[in-house]
């Protein structure tokens, strides 16, 4: 059995907006140290809640409410003296829009190892750009234009850029928000292949909404509905041998459907996502 | 009416209204270059010229006393109103303030910017009054920092509130704080920033009304910054008055000149907001 790196403990997340939703349900999972964890579920069932919980990237938004804990190996995330941006630096996130910050190409890669002031020297960092460059496999594609503006590059590049920004603060966790929902099939072939080279030496959290996806990449799956955790196994288990209904369900491709109440929670859920990702 | 032929209606009065438009920009436009020009380039050292005593009545040396008076005066106060108004916008949009804090600050933004210059004149106005100043440069440059500040205010907020939330979700996931957070949305908001900053300076530079109140009509150079000046607007409004030809021609000279500073001004920040565009996420299209 691996290490586990994040361990969620009763983790509730609601949205206090014009309406009450409890987007997180008391989801207490543990995510296995370097391996590569997707979260999966229908849409609206609190995946990105999930995801953002983790570093606490939520509290950039107003009207959420989480109780419970996330633990970082031993030490809590939410009951700490240490810094949010230490702690977020520690676990490190990857938006779902390929975007790249308003910089080159080189100060994208530079710019967490400045804000940090990790490096010692001009040399030393540019050996650490091109070496997360490389590792992202995009080094051999921008080495001849490192000063031309990040947000110049295709949408694959870019969000190969924002794997190579996030890795180069070195993080312990990395979490992936649908990296590869807004990209055409070749470039997120080509993202995909740099997750799993990527997922020895990091511990990966993934959203996806492609089941194929997490069937290639997936170590471990974390099932989620309705913002309760229905399911956790390893990847072979889990779609070839569900244990719960819901589950199986849902892998079948039989899109669960719930009686009315569960409808409609579950779409005001996702319109809560929705109003609070704006 | 079929489907097509109200499209088609649509289409006319749409290329009409435009048309409208477009043309009484250009003959705005076209008549002030071309009779100003006229005017300004058989001699253009009126614009470098200081005023002679008899200025006002028989139109001897030039304006530069109100080039230098606008300058004076504009420049400063787009500074000092740029200043504010960047720092409001990037409280507001960022997460030190509440949404409806924001939104209640943004109101009445609207509701100033929306206020006539000339209410700003006369409020500095009845300052200098009460602290028994005199109208001087000094008063012009508060008064058209005030009439700056919303403008740039409202420009600047809409530019941060474009930027793609995923440029500050991006920053925090690596550790950023709140304030690298605020910059970086920043940056990304240049563009539409400097727009903001230069449309607040083109319409300080044109305004009369607030300058009008709060330095007066001096007609000698400026002399300090306690004491009175005018500039081109206040400048031309009363060239235009003159029962004298001469003068009135300068008035066509003076405005030649404000509408090609600010054309040219207007140029620049498209070419320095270009510049940035190529970083701003979203690329060249932004």
């Amino acid at each position: 059995m691996t290490d586990t790196a994040l361990t969620t403990e009763n983790l509730t997340v609601t949205y206090t907006g014009n309406r009450e939703v409890e987007a997180l349900k008391g989801v207490s999972v543990e995510f296995p140290a370097n391996q590569l964890t997707a979260i999966i579920g229908p849409s609206g069932c609190g995946k990105s809640t999930l995801l953002k919980s983790l570093n606490r990237l939520h509290e950039i938004q107003p009207n959420v409410e989480i109780s419970g804990d996330v633990l970082l190996g031993e030490q809590s995330v939410y009951n700490t003296d240490e810094p949010v941006p230490e702690l977020r630096r520690r676990i490190g996130y990857v938006p779902q829009t390929p975007t790249a910050l308003p910089l080159s190409i080189y100060e994208n890669v530079a710019y967490g190892l400045q804000i940090h002031g990790d490096y010692e020297s001009k040399a030393d960092l540019d050996d650490r750009v091109e070496h997360y460059l490389r590792k992202v496999n995009l080094w051999s594609e921008v080495e001849d234009r490192l000063d031309a503006p990040g947000a110049e590059l295709s949408t694959g590049q870019i969000q190969r850029l924002c794997l190579a920004r996030s890795l180069a603060v070195e993080p312990d966790i990395l979490l992936c928000d649908e990296v590869t929902s807004a990209l055409d099939p070749v470039s997120a072939e080509t993202v995909e292949e740099t997750l799993e080279s990527l997922k020895d030496e990091y511990t990966i959290i993934m959203v996806t909404h492609s089941m194929d996806q997490a069937k290639r990449l997936a170590d471990e799956v974390v099932f989620l509905y309705l913002g309760d955790c229905i399911e956790t196994n390893d990847t072979r288990s889990f779609f070839e041998n569900p244990q719960h209904e819901r589950t199986a369900e849902f892998v079948s491709g039989h899109t669960v459907v719930g009686d009315d109440d569960d409808d409609e929670s579950e779409s005001t859920a996702a319109a809560t996502t929705v109003a609070a990702e704006r | 009416m079929d489907r097509y032929a109200k499209q088609r209606l649509f289409g006319l009065l749409a290329r009409g209204a435009a048309a409208l438009v477009v043309a009484v920009m250009v003959l705005v436009v076209a008549v002030t270059i071309y009779r100003g020009g006229r005017v300004f380039l058989t001699d253009p050292a009126i614009a470098i010229t200081p005023p002679g005593s008899r200025y006002m009545l028989e139109g001897d040396g030039g304006f530069l006393h109100a080039v230098l008076g606008s300058l004076f005066i504009v420049v400063p106060a787009t500074v000092v109103s740029a200043v504010l108004a960047v720092s409001t916008a990037i409280y507001l949009q960022s997460d030190y303030s509440s949404e409806r804090f924001s939104d209640v600050v943004n109101m009445f933004l609207n509701v100033l910017w929306g206020t006539p210059p000339i209410v700003y004149g006369v409020f500095v106005l009845t300052i200098i009054i009460a602290i028994g100043a005199r109208t001087s440069l000094f008063f012009g440059i508060v008064a058209i920092a005030i009439f700056q500040y919303p403008i740039m205010t409202r420009y600047t907020d809409e530019a941060l509130r474009s930027a793609p939330e995923a440029v500050k979700e991006a920053t925090y996931g690596l550790g950023g704080t709140r304030f690298e957070a605020a910059l970086m949305t920043f940056r990304a908001a240049l563009p539409g920033i400097i727009a903001g900053i230069i449309m607040g300076f083109a319409r300080g530079i044109g305004d009369a009304a607030t300058v009008l109140f709060t330095t007066g009509r001096s007609t000698n150079m400026p002399g300090g910054l306690f004491e009175g000046a005018t500039t081109l607007p206040v400048l031309i409004f009363d060239q235009a008055m003159s029962f004298n030809a001469e003068v009135r021609s300068h008035a066509y000279a003076a405005s030649f000149v404000l509408i090609v500073a600010v054309l040219a001004l207007i140029i620049v920040s498209k070419l320095l907001a270009g510049r940035y565009a190529r970083y701003a996420p979203g690329g060249r299209h932004s």
